[in-house]
């Protein structure tokens, strides 16, 4: 018995399970092509975000005063110097979008970061000291959702000032009891189990008990919530951006560029169409990405 | 059932008086103090300003402001607007049935559309339709409406087509009493030639922006519900008395797959609210949505506490309304502690 624990202790005994598991999960994960798909393309948008000053063949900031609304290179008028076009003031349209998905990803990122963390510990707060905290708690985010998304970040943003930074605050706040309420569901449920009885037994401290024990156990429905609010978090800040309450021009952000493009859709389709096709296959790419996901991580949810 | 209700309705008070908290607490966050930014542009003498802060109640501890200020809503009194020195309240009242004939046409199309393609995809399920209708109803859940709102002005209220227009609720040449406060039927109630027509090319686009979003999630949540409802075993039952399929899809399987779709629909009034200030922004639909983002335009303060204050309120109202109704349905809920 001892010598079977001892076994299964050891490093390379551990690192061959986690190599078991993730053999296991891609396996469930590469049956969805969707899935495939969606990864494939969220790891392009991550790779053109890094090497965005690399890939983009002009300065998303620099204006051709004899190239304004230039049409994309396969219209009349169009050249492959602009392959995509170039806007009012004569901006590549190409090297905008690419550097556009820096400021998304980063948005979403930086989100989940807060919303994920922030969450965890407030349900795992709510989960373990159950009467009047779990009572504040909850109804505190009660009271988030009673407000609709985006009307919420709009007011948090009008507080703070309009800028990239407060509208990722605003979106944080936005996205976070979605993760308090999914945190706190698992722990209580998760609680009453005896594993969680016996490290209790055993003498395992609160700290412990909460992020060794029990938050493991807990984590892959988070997973999913965080893959699907980081799709959230972009199209929020994006549409804060769009109401001229997110990233300020010049920004090349994706929302940004829209709102600018509104007066020309009479006369230049292309500027109103390429950022908002560039947000819907973000966000389509993450939500195929998290639906793969949920699939594998939990096989008894919607095997379908 | 009366111990279920009155739980239910004792959840409301909390969540209450958070809501008038973070409406009370939004102006005095406000860079600036509260006087100065009533002002407006016009700005106060330092005089006339310490007489205000005193007469409005500025100078009182917090807590008895923040009483006060209950005592106000629960009269209903919301303050003023800056912009048109009217009630708050009665400004919301006169612009929401315009914010809600939309909602009310969009979650129409949402649910005619959304759940006979929910079905048929579960009923054939894995075939083409079920691929490309779940493909369609995750592109639809991605969208960005805003977006999706020019993307539908240029293919439509542009020349080639230019079918509709892309402003307002009805064409300026009409005018005509509206008792119902919704252009559809006000339209139709004043006779006038070619109004209702009018008024219907003005919804369509705006109906059909604010409708994606709940389109894909009804589309998704029917086949899931119908997927699982389908396996149970009183549907199996259904089958081996040799019932007619139609006769098992429709009576026996949807009525059970309807209550988590319902509850879907009901609970979509935040996502339509806020939907709606994007939509309506778009097409200058003159509802509460664009009303609420002037008014944080023209730093018109009073406005935008009262719309706060009020949405999250209908929100938390038809919330609470649906779960209700959730518990009369389905016994096991209410029973639930």
């Amino acid at each position: 018995m001892s010598t079977s624990d001892e076994a299964l202790k050891s490093p390379a005994a551990k690192r061959h399970i986690h190599a078991e598991r993730l053999r296991e999960f891609w396996h469930y994960f590469s049956e969805n092509n969707g899935a495939v798909a969606g990864l494939g393309i969220v790891i392009l948008l991550v790779l053109l975000a890094v090497f965005a000053d690399v890939v983009a063949p002009h300065s998303p900031i620099q204006q051709y005063r004899d190239h304004f609304l230039t049409p994309p290179v396969w219209m009349e008028g169009g050249s492959w110097e602009f392959i995509l076009g170039t806007d009012a003031v004569g901006r590549d349209m190409l090297s905008r979008l690419i550097h556009g998905a820096r400021y998304s990803l980063y948005v979403g990122a930086i989100v989940i970061a807060i919303a994920f963390s922030a969450g965890i510990s407030l349900g795992l707060i709510a989960g373990f000291f159950r009467g009047t905290v779990e009572t504040l708690i909850a109804r505190t985010m009660d009271i988030i959702l009673a407000f609709p998304a985006i009307l919420l970040a709009l007011v948090l943003v009008t507080i703070l000032g309009p800028s990239l930074t407060n509208a990722m605050i605003a979106v944080s706040v936005v996205v976070l009891p979605h993760f308090v309420r999914l945190t706190r569901a698992s722990v209580v449920s998760e609680s009453s189990r005896d594993y969680v009885t016996s490290a209790r037994v055993a003498g395992a401290r609160l700290p412990r008990l909460m992020f060794i024990t029990v938050l493991p156990n807990c984590m892959a429905p988070l997973i999913v919530q965080a893959t699907l609010s980081f799709s959230n978090a972009i199209l929020e800040a994006a549409a804060l951006g769009f109401l001229g309450q997110g990233a300020q021009p010049p920004t090349p952000e994706w929302g940004a560029m829209l709102a600018d493009s509104r007066e020309f859709i009479t006369r230049a389709w292309w500027v109103v169409t390429f950022p908002g096709l560039a947000i819907l296959i973000t966000v389509l790419a993450i939500n195929l990405f998290g639906d793969g996901l949920r699939d594998a991580l939990d096989p008894k949810m919607k095997r379908s | 059932m009366f111990r279920f209700f009155v739980t239910k309705l004792g959840q409301l008070i909390p969540t209450f008086l958070g809501i008038t908290l973070l409406a009370f607490a939004f102006i005095r966050l406000l860079p600036g103090d509260p006087v100065t930014l009533l002002a407006g542009e016009r700005g106060v003498t330092p005089e006339r300003h310490a007489e205000l802060m005193v007469l409005l109640g500025f100078d009182k501890p917090i807590w008895q402001q923040y009483l006060n200020y209950i005592g106000q809503v629960l009269q209903g009194d919301l303050g003023n607007s800056l912009v048109t020195r009217q009630p708050v309240l009665q400004e919301f009242f006169t612009l929401f049935p315009a914010t809600l004939e939309l909602s009310l046409c969009a979650m129409l199309l949402a649910t005619i559309l959304g759940l006979p393609a929910g079905v048929i995809a579960a009923v054939k399920r894995g075939s083409w339709f079920d691929h490309t209708l779940m493909g369609v109803a995750l592109t639809g859940y991605s969208m960005p409406i805003f977006w999706w709102a020019l993307i539908l002005i240029i293919l439509f209220s542009t020349p080639p087509l230019a079918w509709t227009p892309v402003s307002g609720r009805i064409d300026i040449l009409y005018y005509f009493n509206q008792p119902t406060g919704f252009m559809l039927i006000d339209s139709l109630l004043s006779g006038e030639k070619g109004a209702f027509r009018s008024a219907l090319s003005h919804l369509i686009l705006p109906a059909i922006v604010l409708g994606t979003i709940p389109l894909a999630v009804i589309a998704r949540q029917t086949r899931s519900a119908m997927l699982e409802v389908l396996g149970e075993d009183y549907v199996r039952t259904a089958r081996a008395k040799g019932l007619a399929p139609w006769r098992i899809v429709g009576l026996h399987a949807l009525r059970n797959a309807l209550i988590p779709v319902i509850t879907v629909i009901g609970l979509s009034v935040g996502v339509l609210l806020g939907g709606a200030i994007l939509t309506e922004t778009i097409f200058a639909w003159p509802g509460i949505g664009k009303w609420m983002l002037d008014s944080i335009a023209r730093r018109d303060y009073p406005s935008v506490q009262g719309g706060l204050l009020l949405i999250a309120g209908i929100v938390m109202v038809v919330n609470i309304a649906v779960e209700l109704l959730y518990g009369l349905i389905n016994p096991r809920i209410r029973h639930r502690r």
